[in-house]
């Protein structure tokens, strides 16, 4: 039995708390968080040990991982203690603020061989996973264009009393939201070169931002877009979408399925028609042995701990490929700044005239700007 | 328990294959009065029991229903509590306690339930999860509920916390309180048993995932048929259809052979998905079976 023991018991601690103790092969021995009144809740309905204090949790227990949910500032400290105890880690998104925090643990992880993962567990959908596999056997020839959005109703009024408020805490739909999106584009795609044009808007926000907008620049020309907003009330539940445009046709992707347009035969020996084609999730979903919101949440916990089983260090969503996702972050952060220095290309109304073609030109003040490259 | 119960995914932009989908129905059913027209296709097609969340919108079908005591004589809810997206949304803009709180009524001795004690009694705790109920309850006053469902997030997320007696709770305030039985949705059946039967909730109403290609059954779909054999409960079978994956005869036929299944749950926009699925069910059901 893996004995693991998990640092943090808000939302997303709960739920994995529910998955991993119910995992055959784990012995989930010990929970830490801050909360008097849900540790106390903890101690007489389950036989879990409770500790308030994470350090004094990792002295005590003879463990062999850890699960790190507490808010994302907290995420460096207690995954770099973890792993100098030998210990293997798996941490919620986003993985460090800090970028360069984040590679060094990256690189403490790989040097001790120990499994490392990060809980982007949009890796996990079945849909998402299928759409990689049509990515990678390049049913759309060159791609050109990848689009990803987050949408969703987190923040629906001024006043924000969590974590989740705060910049210097990891809030924000930037790193709540968006990184989820980013994180797929990277796992699709690649990590893009550089990102322009990054707007990270306040509608109900005081300390971060409640939309998102930039783009994506690879050095094959393809290019990308995000938008994420957490404002949205017109959906139930987070939704994300992923759009792939290629010389061959275009993918649309969420969840649950799949719907993808081919502009030739070129394609029918993968089973893929001219026209177009649907995948869905009853298809594309490998079952779990537990299930809780989604079979990706116990997907991405179970390969944690085979990986620990196997002795596979590398992870389908390793700490490396997380700090590429807070590497994006970290560029958007600094475009948007640079932006709000800048002044913007006017449209004064003097300036713009029809062109012969029909189309509006307008002179700009200076060169096209590129974003800062995150490499 | 009657064999066929009406489900209200369909109003609440909720359908599992298909976010498109969902949300044409969400903008489909903006409007109550078209909620209204579908649950009475149901109601006339012979459907007399309306299995729905806790959504604030079913309280205008609450509503409706009480000013026409009349035209629905016969018809029963059997609310499923709590409608889980209206917490966890709470949970992520409030944190845990203050979504505990606004989800409870303003009053000081319940506050101070939640406020400050470093360690919590047992007995706290069961009142808490008692006002919570109580809350979610509100708007079925006056009407016919024989059967009260703990929402699948919340029962599996007690499953896999191992908060077992939370469960024994539910059940205790559900019988009492309100003269029900209590019922559980679960995507995890089998593990949901072994923990019913460790708290004492016998023969206990279940509600989850059954059809015949195993989706969203865990342990499999064997597992569940075995379980079925082997254990004593009630099974009622939702998302029979797989959400569509399953052609609607060849679903039905595969459910109504799990001789066990006591009721069928499930959910359709218009009167003529219904009379069908209805009929098809009835046929299945009650036609002398020749093999």
């Amino acid at each position: 039995m893996i004995r693991v023991a998990l640092l943090g018991i808000g939302k997303m601690g709960l739920s994995h708390c529910a998955i991993v103790n119910t995992h055959p092969d784990v012995n989930l021995v010990a929970v830490c968080d801050t909360s008097d009144y849900l540790l106390s809740v903890f101690a007489k309905y389950t036989g879990i040990n409770i500790y308030r204090d994470y350090r004094k949790l990792l002295e005590t227990e003879a463990l062999d991982a850890v699960i790190v949910a507490t808010p994302s500032r907290y995420h460096a400290e207690m995954v770099g203690s973890a792993l100098r105890k030998g210990l293997h880690v798996f941490c919620e998104k986003p993985f460090c603020l800090d970028v360069d925090e984040g590679l060094e643990l990256a690189k403490l992880a790989e040097e001790r061989s120990l499994v490392n993962q990060v809980g982007y567990h949009y890796r996990f959908v079945g849909a998402f996973l299928e759409l990689k596999r049509l990515l990678d056997a390049r049913v759309l020839g060159k791609m050109h264009h990848i689009r990803a959005e987050a949408f969703g109703p987190v923040v629906l009024k001024p006043k924000g009393a969590t974590w989740r408020s705060k910049r210097q805490e990891g809030g924000g739909c930037l790193y709540d939201y968006a990184s989820h999106a980013i994180d797929l584009v990277n796992y699709l795609v690649g990590r893009p070169q550089s990102v322009g044009g990054t707007l990270l808007n306040r509608l109900y926000s005081g300390d971060v931002e409640d939309e998102v907008y930039t783009n994506l620049f690879y050095a094959d020309g393809l290019t990308g877009q995000i938008a994420a907003n957490w404002s949205d009330e017109s959906q139930r539940k987070m939704s994300t979408k992923v759009s792939v445009w290629g010389a061959n046709g275009k993918i649309i992707s969420d969840r649950q399925e799949l719907q993808i347009f081919i502009r030739d035969s070129s394609q029918a020996s993968k089973g893929l028609n001219k026209g177009w084609n649907t995948r869905y999730t009853t298809a594309l979903t490998q079952p779990v042995w537990f299930y809780l919101r989604g079979e990706e949440y116990s997907a991405q916990i179970d390969h944690f701990i085979q990986s620990i089983k196997s002795g596979r260090a590398e992870t389908a969503s390793s700490f490396r490929s997380a700090v590429d996702t807070d590497l994006v972050v970290s560029a958007m952060v600094k475009d948007a700044e640079i932006k709000k220095t800048n002044t913007e290309p006017s449209l004064p109304g003097a300036a713009i005239e029809p062109a012969p073609s029909g189309r509006w030109k307008f002179r700009r003040n200076g060169a096209a700007q590129h974003g800062p490259a995150t490499a | 328990m009657e064999r066929v119960l009406f489900g209200d995914n369909q109003f609440f932009g909720i359908n599992h294959m298909s976010e498109e989908k969902a949300l044409a129905q969400a903008m489909k059913f903006q409007n109550i009065d078209a909620i209204i027209k579908v649950i009475d296709a149901a109601y006339d097609a012979g459907i007399k029991v309306f299995m729905c969340t806790t959504h604030e919108r079913i309280g205008e079908v609450c509503d409706h229903v009480r000013a026409n005591p009349a035209r629905y004589a016969e018809l029963q809810f059997y609310p499923c509590m709590p409608y889980a997206h209206k917490y966890a949304n709470a949970v992520t803009e409030k944190g845990i306690m203050e979504a505990l709180k606004s989800a409870l009524p303003n009053e000081g001795a319940i506050m101070a339930l939640l406020g400050g004690a470093v360690s919590v009694a047992r007995k706290d705790i069961d009142k808490l999860t008692e006002l919570l109920i109580d809350a979610e309850m509100k708007m079925f006053h006056g009407l016919k509920t024989p059967v009260i469902f703990l929402q699948n997030v919340v029962t599996d997320l007690i499953l896999g916390l191992g908060m077992n007696e939370l469960f024994a709770t539910f059940a205790r305030h559900v019988e009492e309180r309100y003269q029900a039985e209590p019922g559980f949705i679960t995507m995890n059946t089998p593990l949901l048993l072994d923990a019913l039967e460790k708290v004492n909730v016998d023969n206990p109403i279940v509600c989850s995932n059954i059809n015949k290609i195993g989706f969203r059954m865990c342990g499999g779909i064997e597992a569940y048929e075995r379980t079925m054999a082997t254990r004593r409960f009630r099974p009622i079978a939702m998302s029979i259809l797989a959400s569509g994956a399953i052609p609607a005869e060849e679903a039905i036929d595969y459910v109504c052979k799990q001789s066990k299944i006591e009721s069928i749950v499930f959910g359709a926009s218009s009167a003529e998905n219904i009379q069908r699925t209805k009929h098809l069910i009835d046929r299945q059901t009650y036609a002398p079976r020749l093999s």
